[in-house]
C-alpha cells in the first residue's frame, strides 16, 4: 500500500471576479472515507469553490489535486478522464430535461461501457432503489417530479458509476425532514460500504451534525477547517452567529453537551 | 488484482477472482447472460478468490442469482459473498409499485398515446380561444383610459421590435428588390420593354414583397423573442407571481407587446418599401442608365393611389397575428425548458404560416373589391 494521500488536496486557491476577491488562499485536505462539509454565508464563494474542485473553473492561482493528481495543471483529455471518476449533484438537480429519469441515470453507464439493455435497466433499478425513488418514477421526465424526487434522481445519477468521491451541492435543501434524514442514512451507509469520500456544501445543520467528520467554514475569503466541535467553539463572530443562532442551538446539543448558549 | 469471471463449460460453476469494479461490469455481465440463458439445475459460485465488489456489479450478480433461484436452480456459495449482499437483499425486498405500471399492452399504450395527443391538441385550441377572449376583454376595459394601455411599455416594445429591426429589414428589402428587378429586366429585355422593370419592382414591392418580407423577418425576430420571454417568465413562476398580486398578466405582458408590434410593423413596412424602391432605382440605373428623374416619372405612372395602401394596410394585421401567436405560445410553456424550445419554434413557424394565409385572404379580398 502506498502511503495514504488525501483524496482532495487544495493549496492556496485564489479566485477573483474583477476587483472582488472571493477566495484569498484557501487550503484544505479531504481524507479517504471522510464526509467533509463546506459552509459559508451567501456570496462567500461556496459554489465557486465547488466548481474549482470539480475542474469546471480554473482558479486564478493555487492548485487542486484529486486522488493525488493535480487537475489545475492538466490538459483537457486527462481532465475529462478524471471527471469520470467522481460523482456530482448540483443544487437544482441539473437533470437533463429532455431525458426520462431512467435515461438520466443510465447516461453515464451507457457512455462509459458497452452493456446489454437489460443490464443497464437493472443497474438503473439499483440506483433508484438505493436513493429510495419509486420505480415508476423511472419513465417520468424531470419536470414531472417533485423537488425532493429531483434531488434523489440527481443523486442516483451521481452514483451511477460507483464513484469513490462524491461532490454534493446542497443535497438536502428543499427536502422534507424525513427525506433529509433518509438521505443522511444513505450517505452514512455508502460511506461505510463503499469507502466513499464525500465533499458537500450544505446549510442543513442536522446533516452537518449527523454526517460530517470535518467542516470547512468559508469566511473572509479563507477557510477555517476543524471538526464540528472545534468549529462550534471557534470565536469568529460569523461562526458564532451561525452555530449559536436559534437554529444552530436546536441542532447542536446532541454533539455538544458541555457548551450550549 | 484484475477481475476475472470464469464460467465452467457445463454452466454449473462460476468462479470470481479479483476486485470487481464498475469498469468490470461488461465482463461480469457477459458471463451472467450466459448463465441466465443456460439456467443450469445447480450452480456453485466460488468467491474464494474474489476481492471487493462495487455495488453495480454486486447488484447484477445478486439479481441473476435470485432469478436463477426462482427458476429452480440450486445455488450454492463457496467462500464469502460480497458484503453488499445483505444491503442488496433489503433493497430488492422493498416493495415497489413499478411492476404493476409496466404491464399494459402495446395496443393500450397506442390508444393512450392517441388519446393524449388529441387531448393536447384540443386543449391548445381551447386555450387559444380563451386567450383571445380574455385579451379582447382586457383591451376593451383598458381602452377607455390611456394609462391603462401602459404607454412606456408599448414604446419600449416599439423600439425593441421596430427601431432595432430597421437595419436587417432595410438590407433584406433592398437585396430582394434588386434580385427581382434583375430577373425582371432580363425577361423584359427581348421585348424591348425593360422600362416596365420599374412597374414590376414598384408594384411588387409596394403591394406584396415589402410587407411580406418585413412580416417574415419580424416573425423570426420578434415572434420567437415574445414566445421565449414569456416562456421563461412562465417557467420562473413570474406569471403566477403577477396573478397572485392581483395583476393581470394579459394587461401587463401581452397587451403592450401586441400593441407595440401592431405599431412597429407599419413603420417597418414603410422602411422596407422605401428601400425596395431604392433597390429598383439603383439596379435600373446600373443596367440601362435610367436616370433618377426618369425612374421617378415612370414610378408615378406605374402605381395608382391605392398601390401603397394595399400593402401598407396589411402590416398591422400581420403584426397582430405574429404578436398573438408569439405571446400565446410563450404562455403555453409549462414544466420544462424543452417545452420552451419547442413552443418558440412553433411560434415562428405558425406565425409565418398564418401571415401567408392572411396575405392570401387579402389578395382575394382586394380582387373582389378591385383595390
Amino acid at each position: 500500500m502506498p502511503p495514504v494521500q488525501p483524496v482532495v488536496s487544495v493549496r492556496g486557491i485564489v479566485n477573483r471576479f474583477g476587483v472582488q476577491l472571493v477566495h484569498d488562499g484557501v487550503d484544505f485536505d479531504v481524507h479517504v472515507g471522510e464526509v467533509f462539509g463546506i459552509v459559508g454565508g451567501s456570496g462567500s464563494g461556496k459554489s465557486v469553490l465547488l466548481k474549482t474542485l470539480l475542474g469546471l473553473r480554473h482558479p486564478d492561482s493555487g492548485t487542486v489535486c484529486l486522488e493525488g493528481r493535480e487537475i489545475t495543471a492538466m490538459g483537457d483529455a486527462e481532465l475529462r478522464e478524471v471527471k469520470r471518476r467522481y460523482g456530482v449533484t448540483f443544487q437544482q438537480g441539473a437533470l437533463f430535461s429532455s431525458l426520462t429519469v431512467a435515461e438520466n441515470v443510465a447516461l453515464p453507464v451507457v457512455e462509459a461501457m458497452d452493456l446489454a439493455p437489460g443490464a443497464v435497466a437493472s443497474l438503473v433499478e439499483l440506483r433508484l432503489r438505493m436513493v429510495g425513488l419509486p420505480l415508476d418514477a423511472a419513465v417520468k421526465f424531470p419536470a414531472q417530479l417533485s423537488g425532493g424526487m429531483v434531488k434523489r434522481a440527481a443523486l442516483a445519477r451521481a452514483l451511477a458509476l460507483d464513484p469513490k468521491l462524491l461532490f454534493l451541492d446542497e443535497p438536502t435543501a428543499g427536502l422534507d425532514p424525513i427525506a433529509a434524514a433518509a438521505f443522511d442514512t444513505l450517505l452514512l451507509y455508502l460511506r461505510v460500504a463503499l469507502g466513499l469520500t464525500v465533499v458537500m456544501v450544505t446549510h442543513d445543520l442536522d446533516t452537518l451534525v449527523r454526517t460530517c467528520d470535518r467542516v470547512a467554514v468559508l469566511v473572509d475569503g479563507k477557510v477555517i477547517v476543524d471538526t464540528l466541535q472545534g468549529i462550534v467553539a471557534n470565536e469568529h463572530p460569523w461562526i458564532r452567529q451561525y452555530f449559536h443562532g436559534a437554529r444552530g442551538r436546536a441542532a447542536l446539543p446532541a454533539t455538544e453537551p458541555g457548551r450550549g448558549a | 488484482m484484475n477481475f476475472q469471471a470464469t464460467l465452467s463449460d457445463a454452466c454449473d460453476r462460476l468462479r470470481l477472482a479479483g476486485d470487481c469494479r464498475m469498469g468490470d461490469v461488461t465482463e461480469l455481465e457477459s458471463r451472467l447472460r450466459a448463465l441466465d440463458g443456460a439456467a443450469p439445475p445447480a450452480l456453485a459460485v466460488d468467491f474464494t478468490g474474489a476481492g471487493a465488489f462495487d455495488l453495480g456489479p454486486a447488484w447484477l450478480l445478486h439479481r441473476t442469482l435470485a432469478g436463477l433461484g426462482a427458476r429452480g436452480t440450486r445455488v450454492s456459495v463457496e467462500g464469502e459473498p460480497p458484503g453488499h449482499f445483505a444491503y442488496l437483499d433489503g433493497l430488492a425486498a422493498a416493495e415497489s409499485p413499478a411492476e404493476v405500471a409496466r404491464s399494459s399492452s402495446a395496443t393500450m399504450r397506442w390508444l393512450a398515446d392517441v388519446g393524449q395527443g388529441l387531448e393536447v391538441r384540443a386543449r391548445t385550441w381551447y386555450e387559444a380561444l380563451i386567450f383571445g377572449g380574455r385579451l379582447m376583454a382586457t383591451a376593451g376595459t383598458r381602452w377607455s383610459r390611456i394609462e391603462g394601455l401602459r404607454v412606456p411599455s408599448v414604446v419600449r416594445h416599439v423600439y425593441e421590435t421596430g427601431v432595432r429591426a430597421i437595419p436587417v429589414v432595410a438590407v433584406i428589402a433592398f437585396l430582394i428588390s434588386v434580385i427581382a428587378a434583375y430577373i425582371g429586366a432580363q425577361q423584359l429585355r427581348p421585348f424591348g420593354a425593360e422600362i416596365y422593370t420599374v412597374d414590376l419592382v414598384a408594384i411588387g414591392v409596394l403591394r406584396e414583397l415589402g410587407v411580406l418580407l418585413t412580416a417574415i423577418m419580424v416573425a423570426g425576430r420578434t415572434g420567437s423573442a415574445y414566445a421565449a420571454e414569456l416562456g421563461v417568465m412562465k417557467l420562473n413562476d413570474e406569471v403566477d407571481a403577477l396573478e397572485s398580486m392581483g395583476l393581470n398578466p394579459l394587461e401587463l405582458l401581452v397587451l403592450p407587446r401586441v400593441l407595440g408590434l401592431v405599431i412597429a410593423m407599419p413603420l417597418l413596412t414603410i422602411v422596407a418599401d422605401a428601400m425596395g424602391l431604392a433597390g429598383g432605382a439603383v439596379l435600373t440605373n446600373y443596367l440601362f442608365d435610367l436616370s433618377w428623374p426618369q425612374f421617378v416619372t415612370r414610378l408615378d405612372d406605374a402605381i395608382s393611389d391605392t398601390t401603397f395602401w394595399a400593402g401598407f394596410l396589411k402590416a398591422p394585421v400581420f403584426g397582430l397575428v405574429i404578436a398573438l401567436t408569439g405571446t400565446l405560445r410563450g404562455l403555453q410553456v409549462r414544466e420544462s425548458s424543452r417545452e420552451l424550445g419547442r413552443l418558440t419554434t412553433v411560434a415562428v413557424v405558425q406565425s409565418i404560416f398564418l401571415v401567408i394565409l392572411v396575405d392570401a385572404v387579402f389578395a382575394m379580398l382586394y380582387l373582389e373589391i378591385d383595390f
